[in-house]
């Protein structure tokens, strides 16, 4: 794919939430675009709408009104089904807290989408295993979540977003429950993904990891603003 | 797609961490199968029996008599025994009617003990009849000889044994040529008949057999008890040729009518009682039991449905969180409703396997201790196999759509 092709394109995205009859207008008409290998960061106060946007453009969330396109696609209009085929394999997820499933091996986490795309169990474990060995954790493969630090935990994360080579990664808050030595090692993953040409959207309250990105998008009152 | 292998595994994972809490949910699982399973060998085991039994006596056999073997409501016991008493000349009337092989007079009376020097059996049963008594219900002598006519006629005092008083009385030596002491009077011992076994614990051959007539001198009517009146009369085994079993019931009415006089507007006063009569009720018994068992069955797998609902109910709040992070790495709503409907079919399943061990383990007990014989049949695995998993099927689609219908940023959110 040439470099900056444009991936995700969102036009004039509002969400609104409902509380009882108090509407909450968490995104009111939004409009970015996410190219190939790029590198974004979204930074805004609490509240601002970060992981609303987040939530939309990963297809987690529909928008209330607006348009999103996926590589010339229009998808606001498609079904759970169609919707859940996109997440599995244009995009990788990463959270604040883990979001491991605390039964399974960190092998099992890692090869986990591929369990819904089909894939055969060796090849899904092989796979997941040369991802793992890439994040540094080849000796914490049979580890469960409970035995392994935030960091080894996160990086897990990071092997699982990217073993259906995604389009686009999504990680909202990734170092907000690390350390600072941690966040910085975890920083440094995320640049060496970009550098070998991953496409990257970051949410962040942390100027110093906003710092990483090539491109910060700031948010406030769920619209974007420019400088 | 998973594999169903897969998700199966899947499943036992989740139980392997909430042993206890899954084995008390399928508990009413584990019982109903359980119940069903003893209960429907040991109607199996009795259906065999009886009709082993009624192969044995032979169904074609049509009893004359002044009672019914199925009285529909209340029966008058005083109207029974005003009727006239059957007879052996009625035997005889009756045998020369075209449809009839052969009748035979047929009298029972039942001792509380039979003695031979130190040695006695209880509740013997003193049967009168002819020589042709084998011959009808198919009981033949295996050992010395039947009457003759002539034992008959001439009001012989000989016997035949049933072997189990041969064997109860003369353990070790041949009873034939020996003497017997009925009611005070002596009898010579000509013969024992083959073994015909037991039936629900009882055994059939508990009886002595003797001569009709000589059965009228050792016990004469007692005319007093109405229950004698009634009950302890002659019956006429009528055996029908075998292409004429439909016309019997007819013929043998119309002769009797006659021969008791009895205008066109007056009811029958003898009954005419078949095999088949008996099978019938039979069957009407075992259908009650049959209905016991499914509500037996109802109940339970309900209340062991219901706990799988509710458990599952509890899983999926519980995880929550996980569901939400396997939506978002791209599992679909039909994903999560099969894994959840998987792990409750699985845990209904185990029930059921559970308790179809337990339920064969049950009847075996039961057929050990008790003179009910169970028969396990593959169809009644099958039928516990498929309950459990219905019950898993149908309580488990309401937890699994739940589940499958979480919204994931919701489920994300969750704590
Ligand atoms: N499910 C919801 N129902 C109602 N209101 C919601 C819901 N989700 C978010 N909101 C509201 O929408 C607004 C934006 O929320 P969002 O989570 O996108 O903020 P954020 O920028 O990610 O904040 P933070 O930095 O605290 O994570 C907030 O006012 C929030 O209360
Ligand atoms: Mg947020």
């Amino acid at each position: 794919m040439k470099k900056h092709t444009v991936i995700c394109r969102a036009i004039n995205i509002c969400k609104t939430y409902w509380r009882g009859k108090v509407a909450v207008e968490a995104l009111r008409g939004v409009n970015i675009d996410i190219k190939n290998n790029d590198y974004t960061s979204i930074m805004g106060p609490s509240g601002s709408g970060k992981s609303t946007l987040v939530h939309i453009l990963s297809c987690l969330d529909t928008p209330t009104s607006g348009e999103y396109y996926l590589e010339d696609k229009l998808i606001s209009t498609y079904t759970d089904l169609e919707l859940a085929k996109i997440r599995n394999e244009f995009f990788g997820f990463v959270f604040q807290s883990f979001s491991l499933l605390p039964r399974l091996t960190a092998l099992d986490n890692v090869a986990l989408p591929l369990m819904y795309s089909g894939v055969n169990k060796q090849a899904r474990v092989n796979r997941a295993k040369d991802i793992l060995a890439k994040t540094g954790l080849s000796d914490r493969m049979h580890h469960r979540p409970n035995e392994m630090s935030g960091g080894e935990c996160q990086r897990v994360a990071i092997a699982r977003a990217l073993i259906n080579n995604p389009k686009v990664i999504f990680a909202d808050e990734p170092t907000g429950n690390l350390d600072s030595r941690t966040g910085t090692e975890i920083m440094e993953l995320f640049d060496q993904l970009v550098e070998e040409g991953n496409t990257v959207v970051m949410v962040t309250h942390d100027s110093n990891v906003a710092a990483h990105a090539r491109k910060i998008v700031k948010l406030k009152d769920g619209l974007i603003e420019h400088d | 797609m998973t594999s169903v292998f897969g998700k199966i595994t899947e499943s036992f994972q989740t139980f392997k961490t909430h042993r206890l809490r899954s084995f008390l949910t399928i508990l009413g699982i584990i019982i109903g199968v359980t119940t069903v399973i003893a209960i429907l060998s040991l109607i199996e085991g009795l259906n065999r029996a009886v009709s082993e039994q009624v192969q044995s006596i032979g169904s074609d056999l049509i009893f004359l008599q002044k009672f019914t073997w199925i009285s529909t409501g209340q029966q008058d016991l005083d109207k029974l025994a005003d009727r006239p008493d059957l007879t052996p000349d009625d035997a005889e009337a009756i045998s020369k009617l075209p449809s009839v092989e052969i009748a035979i007079p047929d009298i029972d009376r039942r001792l509380s003990k039979l003695k031979y020097r130190d040695k006695e059996v209880s509740n013997p049963t003193i049967a009168g009849s002819d020589e042709n008594y084998s011959y009808v219900n198919n009981h033949f002598v295996e050992s010395g000889r039947d009457f003759t006519e002539d034992d008959i006629l001439h009001r012989r005092s000989v016997g035949i044994l049933g072997s189990y008083v041969a064997s109860q009385l003369f353990p070790e030596e041949s009873p034939i040529g020996k003497d017997l002491h009925i009611n005070g009077h002596r009898i010579k011992i000509i013969g024992v008949f083959k073994e015909k076994g037991t039936f629900i614990g009882q055994s059939l051959d508990n009886f002595v057999l003797i001569p009709y007539t000589l059965h009228e001198k050792f016990f004469p009517r007692e005319r007093g008890s109405i229950f004698s009146r009634v009950y302890g009369g002659y019956s006429i085994d009528i055996k029908p040729k075998l292409d004429k079993i439909d016309e019997v019931v007819d013929e043998v009415r119309e002769l009797m009518r006659r021969r008791h006089g009895l205008g066109f507007d007056k009811e029958d006063d003898f009954e005419l009682n078949t095999q088949q009569m008996l099978m019938d009720l039979y069957k009407n018994i075992t259908r009650i039991g049959f209905a016991a068992i499914i509500a037996i069955a109802a109940i339970s797998l309900v209340v062991g449905g219901i706990g799988i609902m509710n458990i599952m109910l509890v899983s999926v709040a519980e995880r929550t969180r996980e569901i939400g992070i396997r939506k978002a790495v791209g599992a679909s709503n039909q994903n999560i409703l099969l894994q959840f409907l998987t792990e409750s079919i699985v845990l209904a399943l185990i029930g059921g396997i559970i308790g179809i061990i337990l339920g064969v383990l049950l009847a075996k007990l039961i057929s050990a201790v008790s003179p009910l014989k169970a028969a396990v049949s593959f169809w009644m695995v099958m039928l516990g196999f498929g309950f459990s998993a219905a019950v898993g099927i149908f309580f488990g689609i309401y937890p699994a759509r739940r589940a499958a219908s979480l919204n994931p940023i919701e489920a994300l959110r969750y704590e």
